[in-house]
């Protein structure tokens, strides 16, 4: 089975703050690490190869530097890594994002399964998932929490909805996006890291992908950011004082509007 | 790209204070740009001798906006019910509409909707488009797709929005796709600019620690997903006139690759946290899975469902449905209570946005308190079983 994952280079949350005074995000001391969603679907990836033979290849659009999470990927299990990467897709929405990995797919050429996070922490859309499913004409279900049988024609899951889950089947090729529920991601093996150092990584451009120049970057985004602020600030914090007999009667007249 | 003319440039560094993404910074008095530019354009409108500009900045397509008229809401309906956010979503759609001058329609898709269609036109609706038919009984994104897709081809709406609910975050972004329409995901916030009548769709980015404000200066349908319990829905009213389209699918539309085999609702009914009023929500400070019982005890109280951090769902305490988070649910409710809950970013980025936020913890350093409307500090398995008795005692009396 050919399985190309989808992932994505992203800040880790617990170093992304605002700085109070300006009210930027901070820049000193963020580091970037693989979107912790991408990592349930390389695991899943892994998983499935070892089950049914085959060959996962991680794909991730970004700057230079986000070799790394493609080599970390590697080290898990995947067997080889692409990276799309040219100044012209700065900007990118979703939709332009879409068109520039289906673009970066079709290069790669042949597969049986796409698979990615449910979305990316820093951007938090879950749109890209499908939107490449749509622009590469092939179904797709989102928030795989669970695959219960897979065979050479289809693969039997659980999608995690709102209330509850369904029971889904597909045959392939499908793309699918996977929630944290569905694996727990191995830590590398040394072998997987030797052979993550040593993996020569694609790098291909805007040009080496055949992308229109009229559907990415900026320009090709439908979207547009117009505006970027802080969040309206909170009202009057308080901890609440005296004995906890005290704070627990203040508290209970708070809450008394809900009961 | 963002281009800087370095003749010009004279490294006051407004430009990098004016980045909330923090990706330009005066080096050697000049300004350089990384990667993290997300072209914004705060940086061009800030700087004071010009030296910033985007190039290929303008959209390489351009469809002729006066073709596009109305405001749809997709109104979510799965095995019998109809989902809150869909009222809400009237809520808003008919002040957009409003503010435009222009219909409300609704669009209904599933089977034996019943009276619903005409629920939708009490709640805000002028027109509801109504499609009920078997083949949408069970939620698939290629038939819902498709036939949303084609409804808003045939209709030309400027404006169309739904629920950031499992359902709407899955197949809307298929449809925006399928169009080549611009949408915003999880928006709080919607408004009709005044000048020329786009829709300003307001989203948190970067966990809640920014609010982005995006436009389709040049696309339609202009689309967005707005997430649960953030929007007030009308009062309902039973004299509100309105029309029900009865629509027939094109059959070559009702097929799938995807089979669905079965639905399973969880026993719990408390498991769609994101559209509880009230929710509590246990932390590791419960020390254990018997501890968290306490956290149910309190919910049952006030009505009110269960939430959870990530290291009780990992700890197996409760199910992964329950978890608010960046790996789990964004929430909004009324009321949060927040017991023994640290308050690391990744949660507090799923809960923020609660109107009200109690926190008990132990720990009067924790983060919680930061975003707390009320804290007590204090041991949980003190104050817990005391408020428990206080509200009950309360509700008696």
């Amino acid at each position: 089975m050919k399985i190309i994952v989808c992932i994505k280079q992203v800040p880790d949350a617990k170093d992304v703050r605002l700085d109070p005074e300006t009210n930027t995000l901070a820049r000193e001391g963020v580091e970037s690490i693989m979107n912790p969603y991408d990592q349930h679907a390389v695991e899943e990836a892994v998983s499935l190869k070892e089950q049914l033979g085959g060959e996962v290849t991680v794909l991730s659009m970004g700057p230079p530097q986000a070799e790394a999470v493609l080599r970390q990927a590697i080290s898990c299990g995947a067997d080889c890594g692409v990276l799309i990467s040219d100044r012209a897709f700065a900007g990118a929405d979703t939709w332009a994002t879409s068109y520039t990995l289906a673009k970066a797919v079709q290069k790669i050429g042949e597969f049986d399964l796409i698979l990615c996070g449910k979305q990316a922490i820093d951007g938090d859309t879950a749109q890209v998932g499908p939107g490449l499913a749509i622009q590469l004409q092939i179904p797709f279900l989102t928030c795989i929490q669970k695959v219960r049988e897979v065979t050479e024609d289809e693969i039997v899951m659980e999608r995690m909805m709102d209330d509850g889950f369904d029971v889904v089947a597909v045959s392939y090729p499908a793309l699918l996006t996977v929630v944290k529920d569905i694996n727990e991601p191995r830590v590398p093996s040394l072998k997987g890291k030797m052979k993550s150092k040593k993996a020569t990584i694609k790098v291909l451009s805007a040009e080496d992908v055949g992308a229109d120049s009229s559907c990415i970057g900026l320009a090709g985004s439908p979207t547009q950011v117009v505006d970027v602020f802080p969040p309206p600030p909170r009202g009057e914090r308080a901890v609440l004082t005296g004995t906890i007999d005290e704070q627990v009667a203040q508290l209970t007249e708070k809450l008394a509007a809900y009961l | 790209m963002l281009i800087i003319d370095n003749e010009l440039c004279i490294g006051c560094g407004d430009c990098e204070s004016s980045c909330a993404f923090a990706a330009i910074e005066v080096i050697d008095e000049i300004a350089v740009v990384g990667d993290a530019c997300t072209l914004c354009g705060a940086c061009v409108d800030n700087c004071p001798v010009e030296a910033l500009h985007i190039e290929g900045g303008e959209k390489a397509k351009q469809v002729d906006l006066n073709v596009w008229s109305g405001v749809w809401v997709y109104c979510e309906f799965r095995c019998g019910r109809l989902a809150n956010v869909s009222l809400e979503l009237l809520g808003i759609g008919r002040k957009l509409a409003d503010d435009r001058n222009v219909k409300l329609s609704a669009v209904l898709l599933g089977a034996d909707t019943g009276e619903i269609a005409g629920k939708l036109i009490g709640y805000g609706a002028d027109k509801v488009y109504s499609v009920d038919n078997p083949a949408l009984a069970s939620f698939t994104d290629e038939i819902y797709g498709a036939v949303l897709s084609s409804l808003i081809q045939e209709h030309n709406p400027e404006i169309v929005i739904a629920g950031a609910t499992a359902i709407g975050r899955s197949f809307i972004p298929g449809v925006a796709n399928i169009l080549g329409a611009g949408l915003t995901a999880d928006c709080t916030q919607l408004a009709i600019r005044k000048d020329d009548g786009a829709l300003l769709q307001t989203r948190p980015a970067f966990g809640g620690n920014i609010m982005a404000t995006i436009e389709c200066p040049s696309s339609r349908p202009q689309m967005a997903t707005v997430r649960p319990n953030v929007m007030k829905a009308l009062e309902y009213d039973r004299d509100r006139q309105g029309e029900i389209i009865d629509v027939q699918p094109d059959p070559a539309l009702l097929q799938a690759k995807v089979r669905v085999l079965e639905t399973v609702i969880s026993e719990h009914d408390d498991v769609n946290i994101q559209e509880a009023d009230i929710l509590v929500g246990g932390g590791r400070g419960l020390d254990s899975e018997k501890g968290f019982e306490l956290i149910r005890q309190l919910a049952r109280t006030l009505s009110a469902s269960v939430s959870a951090s990530r290291a009780v769902v990992d700890a197996g305490w409760i199910g992964y449905p329950h978890q608010v988070g960046q790996t789990g649910k964004t929430v909004a409710p009324g009321l949060y209570i927040a017991c023994g809950i640290s308050g690391a970013i990744q949660h507090v980025a799923g809960m923020q946005s609660s109107e009200t936020i109690v926190a008990i913890n132990r720990d009067k350093e924790a983060p919680i308190f930061n975003v707390a409307d009320f804290g007590i500090v204090g041991d949980l398995f003190e104050v817990l079983p005391k408020l428990i008795t206080s509200l009950e005692e309360y509700k008696k009396s």
